[in-house]
């Protein structure tokens, strides 16, 4: 579904990715790890289409995005951002529907496709009944189900998560990835938790100073000798139903 | 929706009949329609030439000029907000309005003339070079960044009020300092056929434009990179629709100089009641801001007569208040 193949990027000062190579099947839910800085944003960016990448391609369900157009790219790829803020007087459905705008046919109006799309992604997320609510009395939680609402109504064949639970309490986390699941829309989420990563991901990718230095299933790459490298912690792994649980040790005084 | 922007035609075309009538000469609703209908060759009426001449030569172009202003300023306003993701954002925020001061006043004491179309045409040039200064300083046209634009536009602003006060005193001119007055607090006495029938085409061409963006505007409430994200191609977008609005905005404040409050509240005034979809809110804006300023500019010609009052003050004056009920009636209802 989504196939990474020798993207670099970089910046004047730094080298941001160094021949990232990484791909997800399709229906997975892949992680993203890596410390801040390690390029995980960065390489989200370039898959979305908003960067080009220096070298290297990114292809989606076959098609190269460097070949594609805003509207096309935003047609197989929704962005989902750790926060969304916004001083309008927006409803959830108003949200919602702004996913339709890369598959609008009439500028003027909302077709029944759209409103019924986005009715469905209002319920694919257990917010029907929210519909009409203001986004600014909305919760944390609550507007990021939303957003995850927004990314499903424009029908995409990939989701991007950049840290979609950074702000979110340890209920909220656990739901919005289990949501993410439940769509059955091949994911790539960028995430700080490892547990949450071991939890819900099939495979992930860790990134160090914009290189890939492991990938593969959560129980064979989320061991301590790895997170003493990548983030500099003592941990102990344990394995508890085939997924490893991390338990972190405090940094010596 | 459909309903409110009929009734809102409707308005506005009552109000282009109504405020003619209104002023020191007195003149019936049948009169204006008479003027109006012979000018255009539906009838040959029997009015007297005074009468006509009211009508046709003063007044009429003079509420016409109002609207087409009011409708520029405002359309402008809800669109830069929106790009530049600045609640606090005007037509005037990219320098636009104090180059048109500095075009003016130049033509004034380098001679070129002190007609109106002298001046007008001193006040374009000077609005299109202040606007192409704040692009240029703001950096290429692919990082044309809102906040870089923003800070540009302030600065050529501040350089133009700078220069021109520096004229103004050099050359000790009554006429220049006259000039800067109108220029900077706006007045509409010098609309008149010729400049609406460069402005009106100007407007429907970058209300038409706008028109075309609305969805694409919409997509911009949660940032650019969600917009970009939604398949808008911010950058071309962004920078197509801050050229058309500062070209706009450059021939309105030729015709009127800087009408303030207009720009920058009546897209706030207009959200109440249409919230922010910009499909419903540019027309209901463009409408309520050819009415709002047909009715301010009809009291500043005749509140005080004979004197006349700078349209803008009394913008600022009716505004003011009328905005701060709204947006308290605004949190109650929140």
């Amino acid at each position: 579904m989504l196939d990474i193949r020798d993207v670099s990027w970089s910046v004047p000062a730094a080298r941001l990715l160094d021949r990232v190579t990484c791909s997800a099947p399709r229906g997975s839910l892949v992680g993203l790890l890596g410390p801040n800085g390690s390029g995980k944003t960065t390489l989200l960016r370039v898959v979305a289409g908003l960067i080009a990448p220096g070298s290297g391609t990114v292809t989606v369900a076959g098609d190269d995005v460097a070949g594609l157009s805003r509207a096309a790219a935003a047609r197989r790829m929704a962005l989902l951002a750790q926060y969304a803020e916004t001083d309008l007087d927006l409803t959830a459905l108003d949200v919602v529907l702004l996913g339709r705008t890369p598959h609008r046919r009439s500028r003027w109006s909302d077709s029944d496709t759209d409103r019924a799309a986005a009715t469905d992604a209002l319920e694919r997320v257990d917010m029907s009944g929210y519909a009409h609510r203001k986004w600014q009395t909305l919760s944390g939680g609550e507007r990021q189900r939303v957003q995850l609402a927004r990314a499903l109504a424009q029908e995409p064949q990939l989701l991007l998560l950049d840290e979609p639970t950074n702000h979110l309490d340890i209920g909220h986390q656990l739901q919005l990835l289990h949501l993410v699941r439940r769509s059955g829309v091949t994911a790539l989420a960028a995430l700080h938790d490892l547990n949450l990563a071991a939890m819900f991901c099939d495979l992930v990718v860790v990134l160090l100073h914009g290189r890939v230095v492991a990938s593969g299933p959560p129980v064979g790459v989320l061991t301590s000798a790895l997170l003493a490298d990548v983030y500099a912690v003592d941990a102990d792994v344990a394995v508890h139903d085939g997924r490893p649980v991390i338990t972190y040790r405090a940094p010596a005084a | 929706m459909v309903a409110l922007v009929v009734v809102l035609a409707g308005g506005l075309l009552l109000s282009v009949a109504a405020a003619v009538t209104v002023g020191p000469a007195d003149l019936s609703l049948g009169t204006v329609w008479l003027v109006i209908t012979d000018h255009l060759g539906l009838t040959s009426a029997d009015v007297p030439l005074l009468r006509d001449h009211i009508v046709w030569e003063l007044r009429l172009p003079r509420v016409l000029g109002a609207a087409v202003v009011g409708a520029g300023l405002a359309a402008s306003g809800a669109v830069m907000q929106t790009v530049t993701r600045n609640p606090l954002a005007d037509p005037y925020l990219l320098g636009v309005s104090s180059g048109a001061s500095l075009g003016a006043v130049a033509v004034l004491v380098l001679g070129f003339g002190a007609g109106a179309a002298a001046l007008t045409g001193g006040a374009f040039a000077g609005a299109l070079a202040a606007f192409a200064v704040v692009v240029a300083a703001a950096g290429r046209r692919a990082v044309l960044r809102p906040t870089r634009v923003v800070l540009a536009g302030v600065a050529v602003a501040q350089l133009c009020a700078a220069l021109t006060s520096f004229v103004i005193i050099w050359t000790a001119d009554p006429h220049a300092t006259h000039s800067i007055t109108f220029w900077l607090s706006g007045s509409l006495a010098r609309a008149d056929w010729a400049a609406l029938g460069w402005a009106t085409p100007v407007l429907a061409a970058v209300f038409a434009v706008i028109l075309w963006f609305a969805r694409a505007l919409n997509a911009f409430a949660f940032g650019e990179e969600a917009a970009a994200a939604l398949g808008v191609d911010v950058g071309r977008v962004r920078w197509l629709l801050l050229v058309t609005t500062a070209l706009l905005t450059a021939v309105l404040v030729a015709i009127s100089g800087a009408i303030g409050f207009v720009g920058l509240m009546l897209p706030h005034a207009a959200r109440w009641f249409t919230g922010p979809d910009h499909r419903r809110l540019l027309p209901v804006v463009v409408l309520s801001g050819a009415i709002f300023l047909i009715w301010v500019d009809t009291a500043a010609r005749t509140l005080f007569e004979p004197r006349e009052l700078p349209v803008g003050v009394l913008t600022a004056l009716l505004g003011v208040p009328a905005f701060v009920l709204l947006l308290r009636r605004g949190d109650g209802n929140a």
